[in-house]
């Protein structure tokens, strides 16, 4: 099959029209994902809303357990699919290895997430995301999993083979772009996380088909782990990878110093899938030696690796700034940024929540002694709606209004909805998952249909700052969810009736280089900024770490008050 | 014609993908899975 070869008149970017179908079809299936996930969303935050309590505990489990499936495992693999073509056959400018293959991968996703989604709606597998055995779904849960996993690991090898392409057919030297790196890290991440997925789903079929007797719950726990959140570290090398992006395109930034970054990408590969203890951090089964050297010993290597990200990216931003003259004072720079500019406020909002928000919480889950404090808490969904959700999912809203023009080739509807959704949905999405930690932290339960336990032998009195949090809680998530389906809306109607765009030159021969100051030349430049001071990322860095510290001695203070000595 | 300039070890190691696919699998399965079944499967049974 020839390939074909489409130049973006806009950006540069050169699509393999095949890699181009292959990304726009995997985006589309996770805005479906989105969609229904978010429905979802809807109706579990309706029911933890203590004023409202809108379903029966049946429905609860079952809109809970298609919420987690969507969310966290259908629509954003779906979209990483399209992340790791186009990181490999966009920015390195040649062709997609195997585009059959490639498709192969993607139905066999596709069929698996209906599969999944029919045994949910259906009633026969309301065991939520993490399906803890003995619980026990329809066999069909487990195989749309393993399908909808399969598929994303052939994903995974295409990427690989493609990077292979490219190196044989030189389109370019030395190492690959640093954007390419993260989505390279991602995949790597994600060939363990499925493999380990595998590695517990298969035979949990088998369990749920009769031909096995029984799953040991610990064993289930641990392996399973090695799945649920490193299907999560996916997410974050992947995000981190489009904040690159984004600095790159919307301002031209280098990363302060390349080699650092890349070595920060190497400490997730080693380092980031170990984070996965932190669920097991109360798990009798398991020794202390291992809990402690995989949270408290190298899962720190990992956070070290996420302030790098954290500090190089707005730091590049600062240092593209200052050289266009915005030097006055620390912060004139940030000040001049172009807020109203929705890549760039998504992309910004999401560095921010994921570091003040998700990241230190991240960090006090995994310290052994804390993590008993909220450990199963509702503090637990705070903190990965503050990484998964703030940091992943709204990296990729602001990386979508980029794409639409250049993918699809349709203008955005609604200027003036697209500059306030990033605000509308970040910010919401901020204080959720705020006063969701600050419920966690009073003890209230993840997962519980019935934050009361109403008939439960022991009653216990929630002091009013639980139901305060529970209700606010129920309000800034049905605006989080507003926010979430305005996007949906900004995006699918763009695609509907969206201005049509020039989609430019088509060619059978790829051009190996693209156009200087373009998007392109940008984004998939090597190579760290010249020398500039970057005082103002510096101040943002210390108030991170001031934030962090006094965060830590809180909860540390909570933790001597739980058992008085008089 | 000048010598080419020596490639730094570290720089080997992270443009060699399949390298790093292999640390990437191996290091978590080893630390966090291995060692945990071995955790597992060392509890002592009750009688």
């Amino acid at each position: 099959m020839a390939t074909t070869y489409r130049t973006c008149p806009r950006t540069g970017l050169q699509f393999d029209t095949e890699a181009e179908k292959l990304m726009r079809w995997n985006a589309v299936a996770g805005v479906l994902a989105l969609l229904v996930g978010g429905i979802m969303a809807l109706g579990v935050i309706l029911t933890r809303w203590p004023a409202i309590k809108l379903l029966p505990p049946d429905w609860f489990y079952l809109v809970l357990t298609a919420h987690g499936v969507d969310m966290l495992l259908v629509w954003i693999i779906f979209f990483e699919m399209a992340v790791l073509y186009f990181a490999s056959s966009t920015l390195l400018r040649c062709r997609l290895a195997t585009p059959k293959i490639a498709w192969l991968g993607f139905w066999l996703m596709a069929i698996g997430a209906v599969i999944g989604n029919y045994a949910v709606l259906a009633g026969e597998s309301s065991v939520m995301f993490t399906s803890y055995v003995p619980m026990q779904a329809s066999p069909w849960f487990y195989l749309g999993l393993i399908l909808f996993a399969v598929g994303a690991l052939i994903g995974c090898f295409v990427f690989l083979g493609t990077l292979v392409v490219a190196k044989k057919e030189r389109t370019y030297e030395g190492s690959i772009p640093l954007v390419t790196f993260g989505a390279l890290t991602a995949c790597i991440i994600a060939v363990f996380t499925i493999l380990t997925g595998a590695g517990i789903l298969v035979p949990t079929l088998f369990w749920s088909m009769g031909l096995i007797k029984e799953i040991d719950p610990q064993l289930y726990r641990m392996v399973w782990w090695g799945l649920g959140h490193s299907s999560q570290q996916i997410n974050v090398s992947a995000h981190v990878s489009i904040w690159y992006l984004i600095a790159a395109v919307v301002f031209g930034a280098k990363p302060l110093s390349e080699k650092v970054s890349r070595f920060a990408f190497f400490l997730y590969i080693l380092f980031l899938q170990l984070a996965s203890a932190h669920h097991l951090l109360s798990d009798p089964g398991m020794s202390a030696e291992w809990k402690v050297l995989n949270t408290s010993y190298f899962m720190y290597f990992a956070v070290l690796a996420s302030m790098i990200h954290g500090f190089t990216v707005p730091g590049a931003i600062e240092a593209a700034q200052r050289k266009k003259g915005y030097t006055n004072g620390l912060f004139e720079w940030l000040r001049k940024a172009p807020w109203g500019n929705p890549i760039f406020s998504g992309m910004f909002l999401s560095l921010v929540n994921f570091g003040f928000l998700g990241g230190i919480s991240g960090v006090v889950l995994g310290t052994e002694q804390l993590n008993m404090l909220m450990h199963n808490t509702f503090y637990v969904p705070g903190h990965f709606h503050a990484t998964v959700v703030s940091g992943t999912t709204l990296a990729f809203m602001a990386v979508t209004y980029l794409l639409v023009p250049t993918l699809f080739k349709r203008e955005m509807i609604s200027p003036g909805l697209c500059k306030i959704q990033p605000y509308l949905f970040g910010l919401s999405m901020a204080v959720l998952t705020l006063v969701m930690m600050g419920a966690g932290t009073l003890g209230v339960s993840r997962r519980h249909w019935d934050m009361a336990f109403s008939g439960a032998p022991f009653q216990y009195e929630w002091p009013g700052a639980a139901h305060l949090m529970m209700s606010l809680t129920g309000i800034f998530g049905v605006l989080a969810i507003i926010g979430g389906a305005l996007w949906i809306w900004l995006v699918v109607g763009s695609l509907l009736w969206g201005k049509k765009l020039d989609e430019g030159k088509l060619s059978d021969k790829p051009v190996p280089h693209a156009p200087l100051d373009s998007v392109a030349a940008s984004a998939s430049h090597t190579g760290s900024a010249e020398h500039v001071a970057v005082p103002g990322t510096v101040v943002l860095a210390m108030l991170l770490l001031v934030s962090f510290v006094l965060y830590y001695f809180v909860n540390w203070k909570y933790l001597s008050e739980v058992w008085a000595l008089s | 014609m000048a010598d080419k300039e020596e490639v730094p070890l570290m720089q080997r190691i992270l443009d060699n993908h399949f390298l790093l696919l292999a640390l990437g699998v191996v290091v978590p399965t080893v630390l966090y899975t291995l060692w945990g079944i071995i955790d597992i499967v060392s509890i002592p049974l009750a009688k």
